[in-house]
């Protein structure tokens, strides 16, 4: 027992002054909108199929690769310049695999005519500036400058996709009966494992009556559910975009950004 | 339980003295220092990252723009002078070096700020697809030091500030002697921009 709260103590001392370090480098003085999905229309510019779509686009994306694309079209950027806005909504956001830094953001603010593709760290070589560039003037600005802000929304995020490795236009599954399978699968899969090993470490315990079987013990199903917990993003991401988010990357100022 | 109660004690001793320790900060200046130290490389990498671009670069514009022989090699001798400087070990507690270094790395920006604005003047150059690109890196780049840049004015703050107050200040004398206030960017990444050229 006594052992158990020297572990949980110890996670403490490590874990606070984490979330001390993490605090005050979040953004305060722009108010970005929340991430209620991998497509945020703030600005209400795009129609529900053209969101559902792109939804599944970019979700099938990620299940794919990991790597996070999210399409942002905000009200406003507030007064800042889309480069500075691009960077601290995708690390306010959180956007891409923590470590790897593998997101990008398609960012539009209509009311600025300002569109930029945000890219973090671990996507600069696929999804390069010249890349970036080329999307945003060839593909996206002609329909903007027409008006159609939906049609360069789309076109513009099936061709971040296909740069990043999506060759195919990508075939839209019928989502529900896949996700449930999936759903179903994966958690029954993970509760049977912590089951088996729980069972196999009081085998252990009894067997040698206590020693380093209870001490790996908590360590080890810890470990599996927190590892079901990281696996698990396509599962609750993929009902219509609710109960997304970050995972935890970081941006460094790459992409491209452009204006009509 | 394998483990006295002495043992135990004794752990629990050890932990509280850690708790303590670590409440008021004994690690917060290796901490910062090292997120000074990352973020310094990040700097470093964006401009160096510039800095291979620009050959590439003055070659493009070479064949379309013969007559800014000019802009092409002051652009091409503020690389050198930007990139030959020797970056002393304690580059970053050195006003005289780190001052030297961002007057270097600002005069490059200039130079190749005019290159630019120079380049709007030949419609060839303009619609070049080798230009296009290397441009809309070079825009990516610039963007992405001024990124870099932010990142190492925060951490040298949140470094420098650590060993000026109290206690900060009393645990850096006492553990981390050697710790010493670091240098930040005092050029405004505007005033690099290189002056807007009228035809």
């Amino acid at each position: 027992m006594i052992r158990r709260l020297l572990i949980a103590a110890a996670l403490l001392v490590v874990a606070t002054p984490l979330f001390i370090a993490i605090l005050p480098a979040i953004a305060a003085d722009i108010a970005f909108p929340a991430l209620t999905g991998r497509v945020v229309d703030q600005a209400g510019i795009l129609p529900p199929q053209d969101v559902a779509k792109l939804t599944i686009q970019l979700a099938a994306h990620e299940q794919r690769t990991g790597q996070q694309v999210v399409v942002a079209v905000v009200k406003s950027l507030e007064g800042q310049p889309i480069e500075d806005y691009g960077v601290e909504l995708g690390r306010f956001w959180g956007i891409g695999q923590k470590g790897k830094n593998t997101g990008a953001i398609l960012l539009v603010s209509p009311a600025d005519r300002k569109v930029r593709i945000e890219v973090g760290y671990g996507l600069e070589g696929e999804l390069t500036d010249a890349v970036s560039s080329t999307i945003i003037d060839q593909v996206m600005l002609p329909h903007f400058r027409q008006g159609d802000m939906a049609g360069g929304i789309v076109a513009g995020t099936g061709q971040i996709l296909r740069a990043l490795g999506d060759d195919v236009p990508v075939t839209v599954p019928p989502p529900t009966r896949r996700q449930q399978e999936g759903n179903g699968h994966g958690s029954i899969g993970s509760i049977l494992f912590t089951f088996l090993i729980f069972g196999l470490f009081i085998w252990l315990a009894r067997r040698r009556g206590g020693g380093i079987g209870s001490a790996i013990l908590p360590f080890i199903i810890a470990n599996s559910w927190s590892s079901r917990g990281g696996g698990s993003s396509w599962d609750s991401s993929n009902g219509g975009g609710g109960g997304f988010s970050g995972g935890g990357g970081s941006f460094g100022g790459g992409g491209a950004s452009g204006s009509w | 339980m394998r483990w006295s109660f002495s043992h135990a004690r004794l752990a629990l001793a050890g932990l509280c003295l850690a708790v303590v320790l670590s409440g008021c900060g004994v690690n917060e200046v290796p901490r910062l220092d090292e997120q000074v130290k990352a973020s310094w490389s990040q700097v470093l990498n964006q401009y160096q990252r510039r800095a291979d671009l620009i050959p590439n670069l003055v070659e493009t514009v070479k064949g379309y723009a013969h007559q800014e022989e000019d802009t092409l090699t002051k652009v091409t001798e503020a690389r050198a002078k930007a990139t030959q400087m020797q970056i002393p070990a304690d580059m970053l507690s050195n006003p005289e070096a780190f001052h030297q270094f961002e007057q270097n790395q600002a005069a490059l920006g200039g130079a190749l700020g005019r290159l630019l604005a120079v380049s709007e003047k030949y419609p060839d150059l303009k619609s070049n697809q080798n230009f296009l690109s290397l441009q809309s890196q070079l825009e990516g780049t610039e963007n992405r030091i001024s990124v870099a840049r932010r990142d190492y004015i925060q951490a040298v703050q949140a470094y420098n500030t650590q060993l000026r107050t109290i206690p900060g200040r009393w645990i850096a004398a006492f553990l981390y002697p050697e710790a010493k206030v670091k240098e930040t960017f005092t050029i405004s990444q505007e005033a690099q921009e290189a002056p807007k050229v009228k035809f």
